[in-house]
């Protein structure tokens, strides 16, 4: 007989409310109860990668239903043992309860209800320490296809068909991407996965690495044989030491399965992956500076062109993806670019996975189709604004990215219409914020961020962001007048112009759009000012 | 004082990364790993056997936020200020700790028991504000519960 699954998430956020007690609880029932003698289904448990609604979290799935259990004490586990793995039946009193309703199965949860998983299709399903889990969902079947049946740009076509553009932040067609490294003539090509994901309040890259590191090696692979690179490098923060184990313990068990070195599944074709940590510095997501980064040096951005694919790391063609952008290369290869292009907008194809966090009732990543509306995300999947308050802003890109307000709920997100509002997708951050908060606040918050990340290379990022704070610091301090508000304003437009990177570039995004939608904010703190005088 | 540090003791972590391109951040993590931060003794040591001039090693070191030239606490706690921990009061959480410790973020307390830094971001935002204590994550904190953390250490 099968045996009968216990899969419980052991995301960095699980963990931390419990997971491994939880896990252990189980064993210990299992041990205690002489499961495995007394019956014949064996039960095993599995460390699920992360399955999503963090803050349900410890949360256990029985594979066999689908039944979810959230919110678990060890005191939990015997009766889910004893009544629903021994008699069969689901532990009521134990299920998640939206609106009076008791939820059963881990798919009607409504957080999960109007999600469209592709990028996170595996994370917390499969045991992303167990190859053979992977491989059972058809992992490493695109590579074999792309290998047996493919010509790079033919790859390279089906990448451009389907409409994907890079999930990192700027919304770059990744297949065109591809396609210039591709026809760069070079005795040695590299990839990159850029896993530097150092905007605060995001974390789907750390998820994905952390619960499906697979997914990344064979889209590396894939992007190496479509421009003919054999060397690829992930280069991940020094803050997420289980997604640099969980990487690290795939890609040996690639090497060993044959499906990533040399001769991958017997075709010439060679392709090996090397890990790199980064050292805490946010502007080593720009890709200039994670090069120069990986080289040894101080991550400081270079002026482009020339760009990475054209002269990139050690002067050769290279091209860097984010890894979110790379986990949808997989579904691509082995559905079709013409499915994933029915999925989204007319110019943004796909899903984008937002990390949902801040004063919502449910907080965890968020997959849904291009497209889809702010209030579907924060009132239909994320449960609305805790505590009874009101909705006052979300922030989305962090601190490259601007406010959104109620007015613009029913805004369909994509990468035009936020682009309009003066905001961006980003790498999908989406920080909600309830009445309570200052809007002025949250632009020092992050111009604070900014201007302590500047590498100081520039001079309108490294002194202008420090100007700009200054400014914003003498606002919340009521000592602020008109003029400041005038010269705050003016300084943002000139360190958009004028700096190297996009890190400086975007700098001022968060004071620009909280101006346009909450001047009021600044106004009043800045009259209060006149007035004391 | 530090106990000195025997520098040959570096030698299989630069013979390891020896002769690879862009080995001098992996270097580093390593020996900082092994023990603790990175004195100038040790970047001289760095420079001289990784034939990379010493004004390059101290330039990575400076420029990265994770590598130290102070040799840290026992213990190290990194209170997060991303955007989620900002919003659900991480500020209150830095206040408690600095009380608590009698330390600001950077600083080792006295009896050598806990550095405490700044971290941008950890990524559990969903149980936010939270810390982390060397590897550890604490989540869904209030200024009491930092209190009791602390007195557990």
């Amino acid at each position: 007989m099968a045996k009968k699954e216990i899969l419980i998430c052991a995301g960095t956020a699980c963990i931390s409310a419990g997971a491994e007690e939880i896990k252990a609880k189980f064993e210990e029932e299992f041990r205690k109860l002489n499961l495995t003698e007394d019956f014949e289904c064996k039960t095993v448990i599995s460390s699920t990668g992360c399955v999503g609604p963090c803050s349900l979290g410890p949360v256990a799935i029985v594979k066999a239903d689908n039944t979810f259990y959230g919110q678990l004490k060890t005191e939990d586990v015997p009766k889910i043992v004893e009544q629903h793995l021994k008699q069969g039946q689901i532990v009521e009193e134990l299920l998640t309860e939206e609106e009076g309703e008791k939820i059963e199965n881990f798919k009607d949860i409504r957080f999960m209800k109007k999600q469209k998983r592709i990028a996170l299709r595996n994370t917390g399903i499969i045991d992303p320490n167990k190859i053979e889990e992977y491989l059972e969902r058809d992992g490493y079947q695109a590579l074999k296809t792309v290998l047996n049946k493919m010509t790079p740009s033919e790859v390279i076509a089906e990448i451009k068909d389907s409409g994907l553009r890079g999930r990192g932040g700027a919304g770059f067609p990744t297949g065109l991407k591809w396609s210039f490294a591709q026809q760069n003539k070079s005795d040695q090509k590299y990839i990159i996965c850029n896993a530097d994901e150092g905007d605060p309040g995001a974390f789907m890259d750390r998820s994905i690495l952390e619960g499906d590191p697979h997914s990344i090696i064979e889209a590396m692979t894939i992007a190496g044989y479509a421009i003919g690179a054999d060397q690829g490098y992930v280069y991940v923060r020094a803050e997420y030491p289980l997604a640099v184990k969980n990487l690290k313990i795939a890609i040996r068990q690639a090497e060993n399965t044959g499906l990533l070195g040399s001769n991958i599944c017997g075709s010439n074709f060679t392709f090996k992956l090397e890990v790199r940590v980064g050292a805490g510095a946010f502007v080593c997501g720009e890709e200039t500076a994670l090069i120069a980064s990986i080289e040894g040096k101080r991550g400081q951005p270079s002026t482009k062109p020339p760009f990475p694919a054209n002269s990139g790391l050690w002067g050769k063609p290279t091209i860097i993806n984010n890894v979110e952008t790379l986990a949808n290369i997989v579904p691509i290869i082995n559905n079709g670019s013409q499915w994933f292009s029915s999925i989204g907008t007319e110019k943004s194809k796909g899903t984008k996975v937002f990390a949902v966090a801040g004063d919502v009732k449910e907080t965890g990543l968020v997959e849904v189709p291009m497209g889809t509306t702010l209030r579907e995300i924060i009132f239909e999947i994320a449960g609305g604004i805790a505590d009874g308050k009101e909705f006052k802003a979300a922030q989305i890109g962090g601190p490259s990215g601007g406010t959104i307000p109620s007015e613009h709920l029913d805004l369909k997100i994509d990468y035009e219409s936020l682009a309009e509002i003066g905001a961006i997708v980003g790498s999908g951050g989406l920080v909600i914020m309830d009445q309570d908060n200052s809007m002025v606040d949250v632009a020092r918050f992050f111009l604070d961020f900014t201007e302590d990340e500047s590498c100081g290379k520039c001079t309108p990022c490294r002194v202008g962001t420090k100007r700009m704070l200054d400014i914003l610091e003498k606002i919340l301090a009521g000592q602020a007048n008109s003029d400041d508000l005038v010269r705050l304003e003016k300084l943002a437009k000139v360190i958009q112009e004028t700096s190297l990177c996009g890190l400086g570039q975007t700098a001022p995004n968060p004071v620009l759009s909280t101006l346009e939608f909450f001047r009021d904010e600044y106004e009043e703190l800045i009259t209060d000012a006149e007035e004391v005088k | 004082m530090m106990a000195a540090i025997k520098l040959s003791e570096l030698d299989h972590i630069i013979e390891k990364h020896s002769g690879k391109r862009g080995n001098l951040i992996p270097v580093l993590h390593e020996i900082q790993e092994e023990i603790g931060y990175l004195p100038t003794e040790v970047q001289r040591y760095v420079s001289k056997n990784l034939g990379v001039a010493m004004s390059k090693v101290y330039g990575v070191i400076s420029f990265y936020s994770f590598f130290t030239t102070e040799p840290k606490g026992e213990h190290t706690i990194g209170v997060c200020m991303g955007t989620a921990c900002y919003v659900k009061g991480a500020e209150d959480i830095l206040m408690r700790l600095q009380e608590e410790l009698g330390i600001k973020t950077g600083q080792t307390t006295k009896d050598n028991k806990f550095t405490m830094t700044m971290t941008r971001c950890l990524g559990t935002c969903s149980m936010a504000p939270v810390i982390m204590i060397d590897d550890q994550v604490h989540g869904n904190l209030t200024a009491e519960k930092v209190t009791e953390i602390i007195n557990k250490y």
